[in-house]
């Protein structure tokens, strides 16, 4: 009936599995209850679980990603204070339990953390800054969202029912293949991925055509902000890459549940063509993560710079270099298969090619600086923060894309130290600098600037505190995943990097302090024009939150910088540049519960393909399936903001700038 | 430009050497022509890297000092955003850095290639790697006897490396004495290395492998060729046979085995292994049993 489930699959026995799903458990349940006994459910299923807002929507995936950097962030606690311990003894945490932890780290860190940030900030930012009113497909938007979560959802479930992968981040067979992985771990894995690589690859196809097809009048390719320029970058690889993965991991599912043998030792079965496949998504795949959070620091920079990015043309050359030669380096992680001088040293040299238009960001981003007049807001703290650190982190990987320098350094600590040197300092940062840039955007109040400088600093000293130490331990040949050692010259790093991860935590502490001090005191926070940061892009020219239609008119764009021209114009003549448009009513799309129907049903199959329950996957499946065809058989498309309405919103927003305008020039 | 580079590297060389050797770190501290090679790759790397690395990281914080708002004496230039001769600049640093790197980097992936044996007068000592869950099986077919989580070789003598995995995944990796490389399944690794400096060198594997892969570390012995004659002609005196039931032994799960050897090794069992004419490590028990007592089903494919 059940299929695998039993109860054995609850860990009763083991008190730290235990205690972390109770708390999980009870966690989702107080806050279910409060929401409910508040009276706060319908306003959330009315305005943001059916939403098909792009800004709601990127907020929504924002959270999604904050809620699981805290899981990741335990694991990464656990990790750490697993290792410091475990030096000639065997710590707390037994080998099974340890390599989930590490597996759920990655997997979490890189899926549910790194990939719906910049999901939620390209979602919440793109459409704003084309000056346009929604994305391309609003409904498939939600689906996306929801599709993730419910993977998210599933990876939470393997704490309480059943176990997580023991694999690693990515499982490589044939570790990950029945024989050696019996269990359900790898299968949470799997379903997990594959959910919400749908609602990834999804996400892709709508940014791209977002950005493709509906842009303001006026703004031609060239006139697009950068960050538009590295979310169509980074959509492109989206489309590109992550096919390869789903039918990776579909070739790996045929072996575990049909007995197939693309991947297994026996009857032919190939587990290098694994690690060519998933790398071919793999590496793109970084570059996806990063290049939004480039876009991220070319806006932050330049508006607080009170400049124009320096050398836009040279920037959008090297984005869409990257978004190509991002394929054409995946054997750099594999030099040490064997492949050959040839081969490696070909691969070796595309990889470091790679460093060129990414060098070439890094000095545009420092001539952006020179000449201006730098607010160092906390956004520009992250910005300045991770131009150091990427540096640091790109030298670290241009010396692994060295084959011969990687075939001493290959999964090394000094491998696990950079690419956290990348993704902490880049993709993170990235995503905490675009998180204090637009929040006052998407609410209407500023964030603490006291409490996020003071968060900024502890993640920066944390960062370098937690992982320099593992470049060293690179060099002293400690290799990753290690549940228990005995070398004396490793334990003195691992305790240091151990210390790092609390200063980390003090970081991420008083990033929640910021965000419960700044809504506590929103009253006196609001920033009624809509433009905090003096701005330069079209998110900027509304109000703030924007109303749900964006933008009162599609503002007609004739420069680069369309808002910072329109602004530069009002100061030189003392009142708005644009007089009062004609209002008219605007159609915008409906909210829709598709995306969290489909989503509740994705859930269900994906947990019954997991403990092989096969009457409640076909009930999900035809319960998704029944969703579609409900959503395709609608009549109602869209609903109808009225001209009065529109005029409303529009004009206090103008009223209130030109006060600002007004107390600007007196002063 | 060039020559400003290399002036920068040849004088950080030297530095980085001094300040990095200092720690006597394995990777660095090389014990044989390989890693003496990875390091020299390594540290060349690196000093060319530093050498706008360095200038970089120094510009951003002087450029954010000097160019904060407060400061007055800061010429504000709101329209300084093109320069072709910036952009010529800013392209060519990077690809000049790439250019060196590149090169070294192609050359070195040659020379240093695994699989290429090392040139010596000395006649290579052949050893056999099967990495099992979880111990290393090392064979000597000259010597014809085998070890377990111990690899003793000879000093100043080559050794060519046939490697291969019984079960999963692993990487053969002894820091000291450079290139590690994958284990795998029904394929044939090829590592030559050589150990200049008598001593205990770690060996690991660098791929995780499962429960026991944190015990599968492994000491290497570099001993004077001699005391090598010894340790076989000792080991042929004693311990079991290694022949296919002894290895079917060993196909199953085990951790922290300590080290023995086996006083012959049946012929040919390292080919037998690759060609998979033997089975596969077993792998953990078919029927997990939890904690709770009834089992997790889980059916497998053979």
């Amino acid at each position: 009936m059940f299929g695998k489930l039993t109860w054995a699959a609850i860990p009763f026995g083991q008190p730290i599995p235990l205690a972390a799903g109770a708390l999980v458990v009870f966690g989702i349940a107080a806050v279910v209850i409060w929401v409910v006994a508040r009276g706060y459910l319908p306003y959330l299923w009315r305005e943001w679980i059916t939403s098909t807002d792009h800004k709601r929507i990127g907020v929504m995936y924002c959270l999604l990603a904050a809620v699981m950097l805290l899981r990741g962030f335990i694991d990464a606690l656990m990790m750490r204070s697993q290792q410091a311990l475990a030096f000639h003894a065997a710590g707390y945490l037994p080998p099974e339990h340890y390599s989930q932890i590490f597996s759920a780290h990655g997997t979490i860190m890189i899926f549910f953390v790194a990939m719906p940030f910049v999901i939620g900030l390209m979602n919440f930012a793109v459409p704003l800054q084309l000056g346009v009113r929604d994305v391309a497909f609003p409904t498939l938007n939600s689906v996306s969202l929801w599709l993730t979560a419910s993977g998210a959802l599933l990876i939470n479930v393997s704490l309480v029912v059943g176990e997580f992968a023991r694999t690693g981040w990515l499982p490589y067979p044939p570790l990950s293949e029945l024989a050696y992985s019996p269990g359900v771990g790898v299968d949470y894995y799997l379903w997990a991925i594959q959910i919400s690589g749908i609602g990834t690859l999804m996400t892709g196809i709508n940014m791209v055509t977002t950005i493709l097809k509906m842009r303001a009048p006026g703004m031609s390719y060239m006139r697009m902000p950068i960050f538009c320029w590295t979310s169509l970058a980074s959509n492109l690889l989206i489309v590109a890459a992550f096919p390869i993965l789903t039918a990776t991991l579909a070739m790996l599912l045929l072996d575990r549940y049909v007995g197939f043998h693309f991947f297994t030792n026996e009857a032919g079965g190939n587990a290098m063509m694994f690690m060519n496949l998933i790398w071919a998504w793999g590496h793109p795949e970084v570059y996806i993560l990063i290049l939004p959070a480039f876009g991220v620091f070319s806006e932050v920079v330049s508006t607080f710079c009170g400049k124009p990015l320096f050398d836009r043309r040279s920037m959008i050359i090297a984005t869409m270099a990257i978004c190509i030669l991002s394929f054409t380096v995946w054997l750099h992680h594999f030099f040490t298969m064997g492949a050959g001088g040839d081969v490696n040293g070909f691969f070796g040299i595309a990889s470091m090619i790679i460093a060129v238009p990414t060098g070439v960001k890094v000095f545009n981003w420092l001539f952006t600086m020179y000449g201006g007049r730098i607010r160092f807001t906390s956004a520009m703290l992250w910005a300045v923060g991770f131009m150091v650190t990427f540096v640091i982190g790109g030298m670290t990987g241009v010396l692994l894309a060295s084959p011969a320098a990687d075939f001493v350094l290959h999964n090394s600590l000094f491998l696990v130290a950079h690419f956290h040197n990348t993704i902490i300092g880049g993709v993170l940062f990235g995503a905490f600098a675009g998180y204090t840039f637009w929040f006052p955007k998407a609410f209407g109040f500023t964030l603490d600037e006291r409490l996020g400088k003071a968060a900024f600093w502890c993640w920066l000293i944390g960062f370098y505190v937690a992982f320099m130490p593992l470049y060293v331990l690179g060099f002293e040949g400690m290799t990753r995943r290690m549940q228990h050692y005995d070398r004396p010259e490793w334990h003195p790093w691992v305790l240091i990097a151990g210390v790092g991860a609390l200063l980390i935590l003090c970081g991420i502490a008083l990033q929640i302090a910021q965000l419960w001090v700044s809504m506590r005191g929103r009253a006196q926070r609001r920033e009624p024009t809509g433009d905090p940061w003096d701005g330069r892009s079209l998110e900027w020219a509304t109000a703030s939150p924007p109303p749900a239609f964006n933008f009162a008119v599609l503002p007609t764009v004739t420069s680069e910088e369309p808002y910072w021209d329109i602004k530069q114009q009002a100061r030189a003549t003392h009142h708005l540049a644009t007089p009062e448009p004609q209002y008219a009513a605007i159609e915008m799309p409906r909210n829709s519960p598709t995306g969290f129907v489909t989503a509740f049903f994705a859930v269900v199959t994906g947990f019954a393909l997991i403990w092989q329950i096969w009457w409640l996957v076909v009930l999900g499946l035809l319960g998704a399936y029944v969703t579609f065809v409900v959503f395709a058989w609608r009549d109602i498309h869209e609903t109808e903001i009225p001209a009065e309405e529109v005029a409303r919103i529009d004009r206090a927003n103008r009223a209130a700038r030109a006060a600002a305008l007004l107390a600007g020039a007196a002063r | 430009m060039k020559a400003g580079v290399t002036v920068v590297s040849r004088s950080l060389v030297p530095l980085l050497s001094l300040s990095l050797a200092g720690c006597h770190t394995a990777v660095l501290s090389s014990a044989g022509p390989v890693s003496e090679g990875e390091r020299i790759v390594l540290l060349d790397s690196l000093a060319i890297m530093l050498a706008v690395g360095i200038p970089t990281i120094v510009l951003t914080l002087v450029f954010a000092y000097w160019f904060r708002a407060s400061n007055a004496r800061a010429r504000y230039r709101p329209d300084f955003a093109y320069s072709g001769r910036l952009e010529l600049l800013v392209w060519s640093i990077p690809a000049l850095v790439i250019f060196f790197l590149g090169g070294i980097a192609w050359i070195s992936a040659h020379l240093l290639d695994p699989a290429e044996p090392l040139k010596s007068k000395a006649q290579p000592l052949e050893v056999e790697v099967v990495s099992l869950d979880w111990k290393w099986l090392f064979i000597y077919p000259q010597q014809n006897v085998a070890s377990v989580n111990r690899m003793v070789v000879p000093v100043g003598v080559p050794l060519n490396l046939k490697i291969t995995s019984a079960s999963v995944f692993n990487v053969f990796f002894v820091p000291q004495l450079g290139s590690e490389i994958y284990a795998m399944y029904g394929m044939t690794s090829r590592l030559n290395l050589q150990a200049d400096r008598p001593g205990v060198y770690l060996g690991l594997s660098a791929h995780f492998s499962g429960d026991g892969f944190p015990g599968m570390t492994f000491d290497v012995d570099a001993v004077a060729p001699q005391e090598f004659a010894g340790w076989a002609a000792a080991a042929r005196d004693g311990g079991p046979v290694l022949g296919e039931a002894a290895y079917r032994g060993l196909l199953k799960q085990t951790q922290d085995v300590s080290p023995y050897t086996y006083r012959s090794v049946q012929s040919g069992l390292f080919g037998e292994i690759v060609h998979q004419q033997l089975p596969p490590g077993e792998g953990p028990p078919t029927a997990r049993t939890s904690a709770g007592g009834s089992t997790v089903l889980a059916q497998r494919h053979d």
